[in-house]
């Protein structure tokens, strides 16, 4: 038996109402030992910031998971464990489907493309997404 | 026939040949033109298939979370209804346990949220968010008020069809799923490109509820009955 799969809607602008209720950006505690601040900013086509995106990041090893909502700057902040590599979901208006990536650690990156690499900043980590163009992130089919 | 503004067409024919998905790039939606992502997709990496996502225990609810009519001091203005439904997979498999979110505008079309300048009235009795865990037979039930239709300014004249917001987390990680459900009969349909970028009708009509008098209460409150299919879930080996 197979039945027909729901189709996807946009999240909207609205979102916060129903995801962001609770503070969930901190995979560990900000003080454990190995957590890192991992920062980006959500891009669209024209590198313009996205400050109505929702940000899902899973430790699949540790089963740790997280969400966040960007900023009026498109930004978006979490503490994580260091593991090799985050699986990320990506929504946020204009977006009809969510799109799903994955966040490599900068020393387990072996042949990874390089927009799915994170790069080390001071205090941290920083994993910028672009949803278009000649730099898109790489998205993954589902 | 294609509703029109300048030379967009808000809504395109159907094409069967989507299926279940959406059009990233539906020209009618504005937003998506700079958001919608036009290089090739990569495949999964190994492994993914079968990871497991998240799960969420009852830790993840507070009381009357399912319930968006008793959440403040009063009842919320509008007409009150349940929406139920099962959730499963592909192959019918049953999944419990399912963290469902859901986030809607008022009974007047406003959200309760600072980006939505629309001039209808905010209801201090409504927030307008709800959740719930599917429970032994999938399940998942909210009481809640219908919601308004609202202009969105993606065109002339342009407003949504009623709906409500829901967020599902499978049992798999790929069985995520964000969508919107619509009531049956609104004529708004035929003019809301975010709705019509499913272009298969029959995959539409999977994203509108049922009215159904037995899941209806009497003297209380108009039942909907609303299930949401998700992935398949790999045979296991």
């Amino acid at each position: 038996m197979t039945l027909p799969r729901t189709p996807s809607q946009t999240v909207g602008p609205y979102y916060e109402i129903g995801l962001c209720r609770r503070s969930e950006k901190e995979l560990v505690p900000p003080g454990a030992p190995g957590a890192v601040r991992l920062n980006g900013q959500l891009l669209d086509g024209e590198d313009a910031p996205v400050s109505d995106g929702v940000i899902e990041i899973w430790d699949a090893e540790n089963r740790r998971w997280g969400r966040c909502g960007t900023d009026g700057d498109g930004r978006f902040s979490f503490v994580v464990g260091r593991v090799p590599h985050l699986e990320v979901y990506v929504f946020a208006r204009g977006l009809l489907k969510h799109q799903l990536t994955r966040i490599y650690f900068p020393d387990a990156a072996n042949g990874a493309p390089p927009t799915l690499v994170a790069e080390q900043e001071e205090g941290g980590l920083r994993f910028d997404i672009r949803l278009q163009g000649e730099r898109q992130t790489v998205f993954f089919a589902v | 026939m294609a509703v029109t503004d300048e030379q967009t067409p808000i809504v395109l024919p159907d094409d069967p040949s989507f299926g279940p998905e959406v059009q990233l790039d539906y020209p009618g939606y504005r937003s998506t033109r700079l958001r919608a992502p036009n290089r090739p997709l990569v495949s999964l990496p190994e492994k993914l298939h079968d990871l497991e996502g998240p799960v969420f225990g009852n830790d993840a609810l507070d009381e009357l979370d399912n319930d968006l009519t008793r959440q403040h001091g009063g009842d919320p203005l509008g007409e009150r209804i349940i929406v139920t439904g099962r959730v499963c997979d592909e192959n019918g498999h049953a999944i419990r346990g399912a963290l469902v979110e859901v986030w809607q505008a008022n009974a007047a079309g406003r959200y309760h949220h600072d980006v939505d300048r629309h001039p209808a009235p905010l209801d201090p009795n409504f927030s307008g968010a709800g959740r719930c865990l599917t429970d032994d037979d999938a399940r998942y039930r909210f009481v809640t008020v219908r919601p308004g239709a609202y202009p969105w300014g993606n065109h002339e004249n342009a407003w949504r069809p009623a709906h409500i917001h829901f967020s599902i987390f499978g049992r798999l990680f790929t069985q995520r799923l964000v969508t919107q459900m619509y009531f049956p009969g609104d004529p708004l349909f035929a003019y809301d490109p975010i709705f019509n970028a499913v272009r298969d009708p029959k995959a539409r009509g999977l994203l509108v509820a049922r009215f159904d008098l037995d899941t209806t209460t009497p003297e209380w409150a108009l039942g909907f009955q609303w299930d949401i299919v998700l992935g398949a879930t790999p045979v296991e080996t």
